[in-house]
């Protein structure tokens, strides 16, 4: 067995000494990419309409619990079916510090952080137990299972059971509000704490945590053997990742302004792994692809067909991972070693 | 709650002194969100059913010389996709009224939003009471009759015919079965007890066996099934498969013979208790009935490839008449305004399809279209009326 | 104590059901070293070929195998065409594709077959197996072909060249290579032999499930539960985790108070992820060493 699991998550994931040296060879070309999608990010709330800043946001939600799913994945090795139960807690935590305690938002966000790094970790304990299949079977059970713990009626009082909870959508504050409306300054708000949370990701894959995580995915024995704790590593990876889904969670309820249990299903975990899948798995910035795909793919699959659109669907995923068998990231790395042989 | 309440007022009214979209001669856009995809695609077959009714009352015409410009989009009960879908058809496409969205978390995560637009939100697909609440939420009206509603019918015939039965319970872990089992109770007041047992169940579960052989051991001599269509055809099968000689009683919304009954068998179903609005394709009363052949011939014609005997079809067609009677009713003022306000006032419209003595009534303080059902019972072929038509508030 | 014999019986004839699935996941799991999230959707959609097949007035022992040579076809063809061309791809890439499949099967039933749910025959007639039994005629026998596709599953794993051969290619493909294996032929003919077996699932749980397209959504995660809880490698194992999760998953909802009945399925899931925190192998299992 040991074969085939080695490669099950691995597989694309960043080397060692690429992601160590990744700010020094790329960072030039990097930081002209980055600067160019923030100013253009910067500019799109003033030069389209609410709906469309609406959507962006909700790309913007899903890049980051794709980056948390993103970090696990690709550079811890485990793999998770079961991440939207992570976004689940996040959201309610939104929802319920709001609308019962009358918490500010802007606090929702860390408390949630930290709730989920909980969550996270203390799943994480068992679960590294588990390798492969059998982590498969033990994240899809809690994805399949969190719609039913959320309407469970000894916690109705606080989840609001079936009927969930409706959100109240915040203003922009220090008098913004006079320049940005609700829909721009939540996009304003998403985009912030997305761009802090990047640069969280990207320093957690440099630092010693990271490289620790990096040595646990590539071999383990060896790792164990060197003296690093797999077992607290793999359980932070597993916190730090929930932590970055939840905080979108939380994000993503205060954006729909409503949770309730059926917000919550398999499917948004399968859309997440998507979105891993299709943006790269261990290439940070393609979970802005991966979510750009999730939010928008369907809508196109639909337009082409109603009564098709899943099948549509299927049809754009096949194609996609033909013409880009390890994602976006691969497709973009590839190019890259291609442009640098040429020179 | 308060501050809640006061605060969608100020919404409601700073969004009342932004006009609606231009409403000259271009084609009434009215829009709609179903689960086309998803668990829950089922009810997708409502939409596509709307869909056909409007494209024949186009080709006949249209309403007051206007052609109605039908946009359906997939939320896939999903409620986040729902409020992007609700965003997209009130923003981009600029829709005149939102019409059947469907879905009790779905419409609540639409609720505030779309009161706050002032955009109307008529006959929604789902029984859940709280859409009749025209003073807090002005936009949104249901149209079927509310589960409660329903169940409390069911009460009240218990306590009425059989004071002494023990009354056992399944019911789907959502808020459809909820409203039931909520309205059921409060619809027994203080004979509560009458209740012995009750079995929630998950949408997820693969079958409901073992919580019928959990009812039946509680020696409970009343069934009453709140299920949707697989899940209650299996309740029914079981049910007389282990010989439980209980007086069942079936929800409004799985009492389709061609997609419930029939599947779980005749013979099985024979004696099962239902309340009805709505005629039923194969239902010997209505064989010759002229509202039932024009619907067949409609079927026909335009959406041959729909399914007779669901009843989805059924209820898709009825519903879709009603939407373009309010439009016709709102005569020239096809604004926001005056189609809100036919919708409220609808007087003793007999929509097709519904049952005989059934009438749709609304008015300013009244958004719940259709408050009367009557029981039924199955006969082993059809389903066979009995008693008045029953009306609740 | 009546209760407790009528559930514990219930359960294991819902626990046929998982059974059934179990022993597909374990064949597919056994070809390919994975686990097919498609598989489920596949099997349904062979249903909706068996149900077309007897509408149109095919008998049922005529249905029942040409439906078993389709589904062996179609799961063969699926392998050429979709993950041929992919081999190498990363293994999240093929889960994607696997998601991928889900959606179009499940898109395509509902498109071609409404959502309307369909009664399937059951060759076993529907009636209870003794009066008053919490089990029926065709549970029961439904049971009986599993044993049977058990006893055939597991003879071909054990005494077929091309059982080893297979079990071979998926466990460690090059060394398979080096002596002779045909890789690439043996994960198709696993692909299809593992549709083949869900086809004979879907068509036996359907009388008692009723068919619609989703019909197979949860029964894939409890065959899954069931074929990992006995281990994935044991064919035996997979069958009996199928009924131990069926029990365990009725008494649950039935004993547990206040959260039981709403939560039977997690907390089955829950002891399952338990056991194999004890034994990672399954209960059948066979350990595998790991390699440094």
């Amino acid at each position: 067995m040991a074969t085939s699991e080695e490669n099950m998550t691995g597989g694309p994931a960043i080397p060692r000494a690429a992601a160590a040296s990744a700010k020094k060879s790329g960072s030039s070309l990097g930081t002209i990419v980055l600067a160019v999608l923030v100013i253009g990010a910067v500019i799109l709330p003033f030069a389209s309409k609410n709906f469309f800043i609406f959507q962006m946001t909700q790309v913007m939600v899903y890049a980051i619990a794709i980056l948390g799913l993103n970090l696990l994945t690709g550079i811890n090795g485990q793999f998770s079916l079961g991440h939207g139960a992570f976004y689940a807690v996040g959201a309610y935590t939104a929802a319920i510090l709001m609308e019962m305690q009358g918490v500010p938002y802007g606090w929702t966000i860390p408390i949630a952080g930290v709730l989920c790094f909980v969550a996270g970790f203390l799943f994480g304990l068992p679960a590294l137990r588990l390798e492969g299949v059998y982590l498969a079977l033990a994240t899809f059970a809690l994805a399949v299972a969190t719609p039913q713990l959320l309407k469970l009626s000894p916690f109705e009082h606080w989840t609001g059971g079936v009927q969930g909870i409706v959100i109240i959508k915040p203003d922009a504050p220090f008098g913004l509000d006079a320049v940005l409306n609700p829909d721009q300054w939540l996009y304003f708000f998403t985009l912030v704490i997305g761009l802090f949370l990047y640069w969280l990701a990207r320093n957690i894959v440099g630092s010693r945590t990271g490289r620790a995580l990096m040595a646990i995915r590539d071999n383990p024995i060896a790792a164990r053997s060197m003296g690093v704790n797999t077992a607290v590593y793999k359980a932070t990876a597993f916190g730090i990742s929930a932590m970055f889904t939840g905080v979108a969670g939380c994000l993503g309820a205060i954006v729909i302004q409503f949770v309730a249990p059926d917000s919550f299903t398999f499917a948004l975990s399968v859309a997440l792994l998507v979105g891993l899948v299709i943006g790269g798995v261990g290439w940070l910035p393609g979970a802005l692809l991966g979510a750009l795909f999730i939010v928008f793919i369907p809508n196109v699959a639909e337009d082409i067909s109603k009564g098709l659109a899943g099948a549509f669907y299927g049809f754009f995923l096949i194609a996609v991972i033909y013409l880009a068998p390890q994602g976006a990231g691969g497709l973009i790395r590839s190019g890259l070693a291609r442009v640098k042989r040429m020179l | 709650m308060i501050t809640r309440r006061s605060a969608l007022m100020a919404a409601v009214a700073t969004s009342a002194l932004v006009a609606g979209p231009a409403l000259a001669e271009d084609p009434i856009k009215i829009g709609n969100v179903m689960p086309y995809s998803g668990p829950a695609s089922a009810y997708g077959t409502i939409g596509k059913t709307i869909n056909a009714y409007i494209e024949m009352t186009n080709a006949k015409g249209g309403v007051n010389g206007r052609q109605i410009e039908f946009i359906s989009y997939d939320d896939g009960y999903s409620p986040p996709k729902m409020v992007e879908q609700v965003r997209r058809l009130v923003e981009q496409d600029e829709v005149t009224a939102l019409f059947q969205t469907l879905g009790t978390p779905t419409n609540t995560a639409i609720h505030k939003y779309i009161n706050a637009k002032r955009v109307p939100h008529l006959f929604l697909a789902t029984g859940a009471a709280k859409w009749d609440d025209p003073e807090n939420f002005p936009m949104t009206m249901g149209w079927q009759p509310s589960y409660v509603v329903e169940a409390k019918i069911y009460a009240k015939y218990i306590m009425d015919n059989m004071p002494d039965a023990k009354v056992a319970m399944l019911y789907q872990n959502d808020d459809f079965g909820k409203d039931y089992y909520n309205g059921f109770k409060e619809g027994l007041g203080d004979k509560v007890d009458m209740l012995v047992a009750e079995a929630p169940y998950e949408v997820a579960a693969p079958t409901v066996d073992s919580e019928v052989i959990n009812l039946k051991a509680s020696g409970a001599d009343v069934f009453i099934i709140i299920a949707t269509p697989k899940f209650a055809a299996q309740a029914i099968k079981k049910s007389a498969e282990i010989g439980w000689e209980a007086q069942r009683f079936l929800t409004n919304v799985s009492l389709s013979v061609g997609g419930v009954l029939k599947p779980a068998g005749f013979e099985a179903s024979k004696g099962i208790i239902s309340a009805g609005y709505l005629m039923e394709e194969g239902d010997a009363q209505f064989a010759d009935s002229p509202e039932l052949l024009e619907w067949r011939e409609f079927m026909a014609e335009w959406y041959p490839e729909g399914d007779v005997t669901s009843s989805f079809t059924v209820f898709g067609y009825s519903v879709g008449a009603t939407i373009v009677h309010t439009l016709e009713m709102a005569g020239d003022d096809l604004s926001r305004e005056g189609i809100l306000a036919a919708a409220a006032s609808l007087k003793d419209y007999d929509a097709p399809l519904l049952l005989p003595g059934i009438l749709i009534n609304t008015a300013e303080d009244d958004f719940a279209p259709i408050e009367a059902m009557q029981l039924q019972k199955f006969d082993g072929e059809s389903w066979k009326r009995f008693g008045e038509v029953i009306t609740v508030d | 104590m009546d209760l407790f014999i009528q559930q514990v019986v219930s359960g294991f004839a819902t626990g046929g059901i998982y059974a059934c699935m179990a022993l597909s996941v374990v064949m597919i799991y056994q070809a390919i070293h994975h686990l097919n999230f498609a598989q489920g959707e596949m099997a349904m959609f062979s249903t909706y070929i068996a149900w077309q097949l007897l509408a149109w007035g095919l008998p049922y022992w005529a249905v029942f195998p040409l439906v078993i040579a389709i589904s062996f076809v179609g799961g063969f063809a699926v392998e050429r065409i979709v993950f041929k061309p992919i081999e190498n791809a990363p293994v999240l890439s093929h889960i994607v594709i696997f998601i991928a499949l889900f959606a179009i099967f499940n898109s395509f039933a509902g498109f071609i077959w409404d959502f309307t749910i369909k009664a399937v025959p059951s060759p076993f007639g529907d009636g209870p197996l003794y009066p008053g039994a919490p089990i029926g005629t065709h549970q029961a026998g439904m049971i009986g072909v599993t044993m049977v596709v058990l006893v055939m599953l597991w003879a071909f794993f054990r005494f077929t060249r091309m059982g080893l051969a297979m079990r071979a290619a998926a466990a460690n493909p090059d060394s398979a290579r080096l002596v002779g294996v045909k890789v690439s032929m043996m994960t198709a003919l696993g692909w299809g032999m593992a549709s083949a077996i869900g086809a004979v699932a879907g068509v036996l749980i359907a009388p008692v499930v009723f068919l619609e397209p989703n019909m197979m959504l949860s029964i894939l995660l409890y065959g899954f539960a069931g074929a990992v809880l006995g281990g994935l490698t044991s064919p035996a194992g997979a069958v009996l985790g199928g009924f131990l999760v069926g029990i365990i998953e009725n008494l649950a909802g039935t004993y547990i108070p206040v959260i039981g009945g709403e939560l039977k399925l997690p907390i089955a899931l829950f002891l399952i992820v338990a056991v194999l925190l004890i034994k990672p192998a399954g209960l059948l299992g066979r350990r595998t060493v790991q390699r440094v």
